[in-house]
């Protein structure tokens, strides 16, 4: 496991998922309690004037931080904002992407996102570690 | 008019943060990393126990906002905002609440669009605050009219 806090400005740490599936999001439905069907069943998306079901924007916001799990022992997540700025739809490939803009003796500061496979931002934001 | 809201509290909920609700949260975000799930790895932790993911306080229960009318279907959820003072221990009692912090509206290209904010906090046994997560939400004009306000 790497360090976070020798990470540099301007260093960033990335993933890419696999495409988005139905299942992933009946199983956000099931954990989270959200069982809005715009998530889930075509014909409720398409009802509501959608191409097709879209993933929760919690369910990709969690994603995101997963970057900063295996940083457990360095310290924790202490403020994660996030815009939701694009849907995101089914066999899309998002990659998350977290980039330090900043540092201080206990804080990191990050700007974070979620971009599909056009390159366009779905979520966007910033995050702060606190380091212990 | 929602700017009647602002300031509407619930009354405190008692959670548990539950294993089996952590397991299952975590698995479907694809993050099943020991230190939400396993016992062992939580004791070895700097924490002493499991700990929650950051976005898992949308599973606790904070009590509903007497008065607050909100449509059910339409509403955008704009931004997602959290705060922590220590991360959430699985197994620990958190006590929850809700309250509408603001309501603003501005123009946009279909019409005025309503922002609410919705702030839950998160604390424990004593009192302390161990997070806040804030919810803003978009109502949009076309919504509104629905409901006559």
């Amino acid at each position: 496991m790497t360090v976070l806090k020798e990470i540099n400005i301007g260093e960033s740490v990335e993933t890419t998922l696999e495409p988005v599936s139905r299942m992933d999001l009946i199983k956000y439905s099931g954990s989270s309690g959200d069982f809005n069907p715009i998530h889930t069943i075509d014909e409720e998306a398409k009802k509501a004037g959608l191409p097709g079901i879209i993933a929760h924007g919690m369910w990709t916001m969690g994603n995101l931080a997963k970057l900063f799990t295996p940083y457990h022992e360095d310290g924790f997540i202490r403020d994660y904002n996030i815009r939701f700025s694009g849907m995101v739809f089914l066999n899309d490939v998002l990659t998350l992407k977290a980039e330090l803009v900043d540092k201080t003796d206990r804080l990191l500061i990050f700007d974070v996102k979620a971009t599909n496979q056009n390159h366009k931002d779905v979520v966007s934001g910033n995050l702060k570690f606190e380091l212990n | 008019m929602y700017k009647e809201y602002i300031g509407l509290t619930s009354s405190k909920t008692r959670n548990v943060v539950e294993r089996e609700l952590v397991r299952r949260f975590a698995e479907s975000i694809g993050d099943s990393h020991p230190i939400y799930i396993d016992e062992e790895a939580g004791k070895q932790s700097r924490y002493g126990k499991n700990i929650a993911p950051p976005t898992f306080p949308r599973v606790l229960r904070s009590g509903s906002i007497e008065g607050l009318k909100l449509p059910l279907k339409g509403l955008i959820h704009g931004e997602q905002i959290y705060h922590y003072e220590r991360p959430l221990l699985v197994g620990e009692e958190v006590f929850c609440y809700s309250k509408i912090e603001d309501y603003y509206e501005k123009e946009g290209s279909t019409g005025k669009m309503g922002f609410l904010k919705m702030k839950r906090y998160g604390e424990d046994l004593n009192g302390r605050l161990i997070f806040t997560e804030e919810s803003i939400i978009i109502i949009t004009e076309t919504v509104r009219r629905s409901l006559n306000v």
